[in-house]
């Protein structure tokens, strides 16, 4: 680090500081460049790479925020083994499993839709991609609000209606807490995830994407699997404790 | 101006994926019929993991992006097993100090 | 007669509101955290008029909760997490990378909304009757019994958070990937290795007190119970989850003021730092280390014993990074050709207070002494060492250093050796006594002490109001600095570094020319070269 101390600036310029000659690509709009790239950027590569980083050091912070929920259950079901086991009979496996896989079936037709914009695909077959995409993942809403209905007319939303014929009632009370902050806060994420690719999609529409640019669908992408990675673990975890106990 | 250099999935690839992961969801749920003690936790979370890990790879491409891309990916899941293993420790050893509440 | 530089590329409110220039936005930053400084810093003033006399005579009980829950929740939140960071950073750190800016300029401006968001939901807080759990929400009080505005609160702390995240990441991928040519890692400046190491620690810890507050409001209201004891819920859990984060949060104060630090001492001694790769690893492991030690915030709550000692062994281990840097800084100084210009005695003043303030935690990290001081006025002391007499002196050494960067105006140097001397003495009078009384038994957190606690407290006070004083100068000598100070050179400290090289204040693209680096950019004479005939 200590080569001696700089020379005296000569030119006005210092000495650890080279310039460009003419023509150089940074002195302003000598050439021309893509239109969506944006001026602090060197060219569209790095602006790309930015992005998908960006995005990933996001998810970090998504693991992070999901992952003080999975603290709490990883505490709670270790204090409650025989509780957490009652209180996840009341769960239909048969919904979870099905919407497991039809956000798995999203995460296809999600990475297709990248794929789509990659390869430089027509408009018709981005958003076809995009729009399957969004549909699984209403589906995926819709089977939630059903497994949510049910809950509510069985007095299984903690607090003051909460009834438990079981024997762990403070356990299953817990339970259900996590439950519905877990899957509540997933859901959220999947309804934000939906309105993101609405816009992607109409911006899929109007030609945006090809090949020298799919940052958003990319970027989007990550979000979206993400989401459904989320709930890959959130399934067995609170579907499927202890069901060689007899299935509900 | 070159396209983003971007590894191109082949669509066969990401059709084995959606299968394995299919097929990996399949095997969870029936293992969770049969009791292996403390072997069913075990195996429901290697899948998940297992599972995560593809979609991780493949689906979001880590597999053909910059180390940079993979070690932050690795990050995340390995801070969360520091707030799950130092935390687990305080509540796994209470009691283990005879005579005292905690 | 101004050239056009970034202050004067575009007028009227839009212009400044719908900014993208990583420049306007740190202004930005200035002025909202220079507000919340001083509201803290008013409801600092109530709890040591309170104080004053040994009975609770100048407010209710309960209302001294709220004084001394507000001051916590505003200083931590809105004023030392953002500041050297939001300001400083945001300003410097394209340049000293080299860069036009950092890499999602428009999401630099959402992350000051958030935060004025997040800063609106707590004044809410404040003014409809305040939060009275302490800035630590510890459940069950917030969840169950407190009568206070613990959601708005809560609220207002978990929208702030993602100024914090947005702020973070916008950093880590600016340094990763915009770095002038040239600008290898092991040329970037200190204060650049500080700031990225910061950032680590805001994405990986604040997401956890995000989800815990929103699970605290989420028992407030839905009931659900998680932390709840009467159905098998655990406090403890809450701590467990809520010092994840607010552990590191410290870190996250201090080491942007650390990063200050070494750009002074090297400027400020016309040497090269000692041991700039010490110095540069310890900022990461300061922050790596710093995640493995919540459990020393536990240790009387109910924690296992077993667990206290993996977090006190830890805890010990930290604190030798931080002790590797004031050692380098020394040695750095030391046959230096030392100028006592207003930034360095704040960073004297720093590496003095933090030395302090560092070794007393280490009393803290002692269970068996934790015991006898826990939740006394020896912890307050403690961290009010670290936070004011290092990171609030970091901040303004900063802040003073740059400020002829940044606003092209020389600032009067006579007052601002009075204002650092001010603040020097008047922070040592607030909290030295603080150690001693808190050591003789004094709780936290009481509106009220026995008589003979009273010398050391209106010791306290007195210092408060020195302090106070001290802290308002700049506010006059600066706002003065913009109307009349004279004009600044492009480099009027005579220091080193690529900040240094463009005129004060910058073009509004930093740089007419991207910058290639050919060796580190802080490179000052060797000290025999001085006096040399």
């Amino acid at each position: 680090m200590s080569e001696g101390y700089a020379q005296p600036p000569t030119a006005g310029l210092p000495g650890n500081v080279a310039i460009h000659g003419p023509g150089d690509p940074h002195d302003g709009h000598s050439h021309p460049h893509h239109p969506k790239l944006q001026h602090h950027f060197d060219d569209m590569a790095q602006q790309a790479e930015a992005s998908t980083l960006g995005m990933w050091v996001f998810l970090v912070t998504e693991i992070m925020f999901f992952g003080g929920l999975f603290m709490a259950y990883l505490m709670y079901r270790w204090a409650n083994p025989d509780g957490f086991q009652e209180a996840s009979a009341h769960l239909s496996i048969w919904l979870g499993g099905f919407n497991t896989a039809v956000l798995i079936f999203s995460s296809l037709t999600m990475a297709m839709a990248v794929r789509a914009a990659q390869t430089s695909a027509p408009p018709k077959t981005q958003v076809g991609w995009l729009l399957g995409t969004i549909a699984l993942g209403l589906v995926f809403l819709v089977v939630k609000y059903f497994e949510y209905a049910e809950k509510f007319s069985h007095n299984l939303v903690p607090g003051p209606n909460f009834v438990w014929e079981g024997q762990y009632a403070n356990a299953a009370e817990i339970f259900y807490s996590i439950y519905f902050c877990m899957t509540g806060l997933h859901a959220l994420h999947m309804i934000i995830g939906i309105g993101i690719m609405a816009v992607i999609t109409w911006m899929a529409w109007r030609r945006q994407f090809d090949a020298t640019y799919y940052t958003p669908v990319e970027v989007s992408g990550l979000y979206w699997h993400f989401v459904d990675i989320v709930w890959i673990f959130l399934f067995p975890l609170l579907y499927l404790i202890g069901r060689h106990y007899g299935a509900h | 101006m070159s396209s983003v250099a971007h590894h191109v999935a082949p669509v066969r690839l990401y059709l084995a994926i959606f299968g394995a992961l299919l097929v990996g969801t399949v095997i969870t749920v029936v293992v969770a019929f049969f009791d292996l003690g403390a072997l069913n936790n075990v195996v429901m979370l290697a899948i998940a993991c297992a599972k995560a890990l593809l979609v991780v790879l493949f689906f979001m491409h880590v597999r053909w992006s910059s180390r940079l891309t993979w070690v932050v990916a690795a990050s995340g899941f390995f801070w969360l097993l520091i707030l799950f293993v130092l935390t687990m420790s305080d509540y796994m050893s209470r009691g283990w100090v005879a005579g005292t509440l905690r | 007669m101004a050239t056009l530089n970034y202050l004067n590329n575009g007028h009227g409110l839009a212009s400044w509101l719908l900014t993208k220039d990583h420049k306007r936005i740190a202004l930005l930053y200035l002025a909202s955290i220079t507000a919340f400084f001083f509201i803290g810093g008013l409801f600092a003033f109530m709890i040591r008029l309170e104080l004053l006399t040994p009975a609770g005579d100048v407010m209710t009980p309960e209302n001294y909760n709220k004084m001394f829950t507000m001051h916590g929740v505003v200083m931590v939140f809105f004023f030392l997490i953002p500041s050297i960071p939001a300001v400083l950073g945001n300003f410097l750190l394209p340049i000293m990378l080299g860069c036009k800016d950092l890499a999602f300029p428009r999401i630099n401006l959402l992350s000051w909304y958030i935060y004025v968001l997040g800063g609106i939901f707590t004044l809410v807080a404040a003014l409809s009757g305040g939060v009275d759990t302490g800035w630590t929400f510890y459940t069950p009080y917030s969840t169950a019994a407190a009568n206070s505005h613990v959601i708005t609160a809560a609220l207002g702390v978990f929208i702030t958070g993602f100024s914090s995240i947005l702020t973070g990441l916008n950093f880590i991928i600016t340094t990763h990937r915009m770095r002038a040519p040239g600008m290898t890692w092991f040329r970037l400046p200190l204060f650049v290795w500080a700031h990225y190491a910061t950032s680590l620690i805001m994405i990986l810890g604040t997401p956890v007190i995000a989800i815990t507050v929103l699970l605290v409001a989420a028992e407030r209201v839905l009931h659900f119970g998680i932390f709840d004891p009467a159905l098998g819920g655990d406090p403890i859990l809450f701590q467990h989850l809520f010092w994840f984060y607010s552990h590191p949060a410290v870190y996250i104060m201090i080491l942007p003021a650390m990063g200050v630090v070494s750009e002074l001492v090297q400027a400020f001694s016309r040497k090269n730092i000692f041991g700039y790769s010490f110095i540069a690893f310890s900022s990461l492991a300061i922050a790596i280390i710093g995640f493995l030690v919540w459990g020393h915030h536990i240790f009387v709550a109910g924690q296992s014993v077993y667990a206290g000692m993996i977090f006190s062994v830890i805890t010990f281990l930290v604190a030798v990074p931080s002790a590797i840097k004031v050692f380098n800084w020394v040695a750095t100084i030391y046959r230096g050709s030392v100028s006592l210009d207003s930034p360095m005695l704040y960073a004297f003043g720093f590496i003095g207070l933090f030395t302090i303030g560092g070794l007393t935690g280490l009393f803290l990290a002692a269970m068996g002494l934790d015991i006898h001081v826990h939740d006394t006025y020896f912890v307050v002391a403690h961290f009010h060492y670290i936070m004011v007499g290092g990171a609030i002196m970091g901040y303004l050494g900063g802040l003073h250093y740059w400020w002829p960067k940044m606003t092209g105006r020389l600032y009067p140097e006579a007052w601002a050796k009075f204002a650092a001397l001010l603040v020097f003495v008047g922070f040592n009078l607030t909290f030295f006594p603080q150690f001693l009384v808190g050591y003789l038994g004094m709780p936290r957190r009481y509106h009220m002490y026995p008589p003979e606690f009273q010398v050391f407290n209106v010791l306290s006070t007195a210092g408060a109001t020195v302090l106070a004083v001290g802290y308002l100068l700049p506010m006059v000598y600066f706002a003065y600095s913009l109307a009349r100070g004279e004009r600044a050179p492009a480099d009027p400290w005579g220091a080193k570094g690529l900040e240094w090289e463009i005129p004060s204040p910058p073009p509004t693209e930093n740089f007419p020319v991207t910058p290639i680096v050919t060796h580190g950019t802080h490179q000052y004479a060797p000290s025999k070269e001085v006096g040399v005939v």
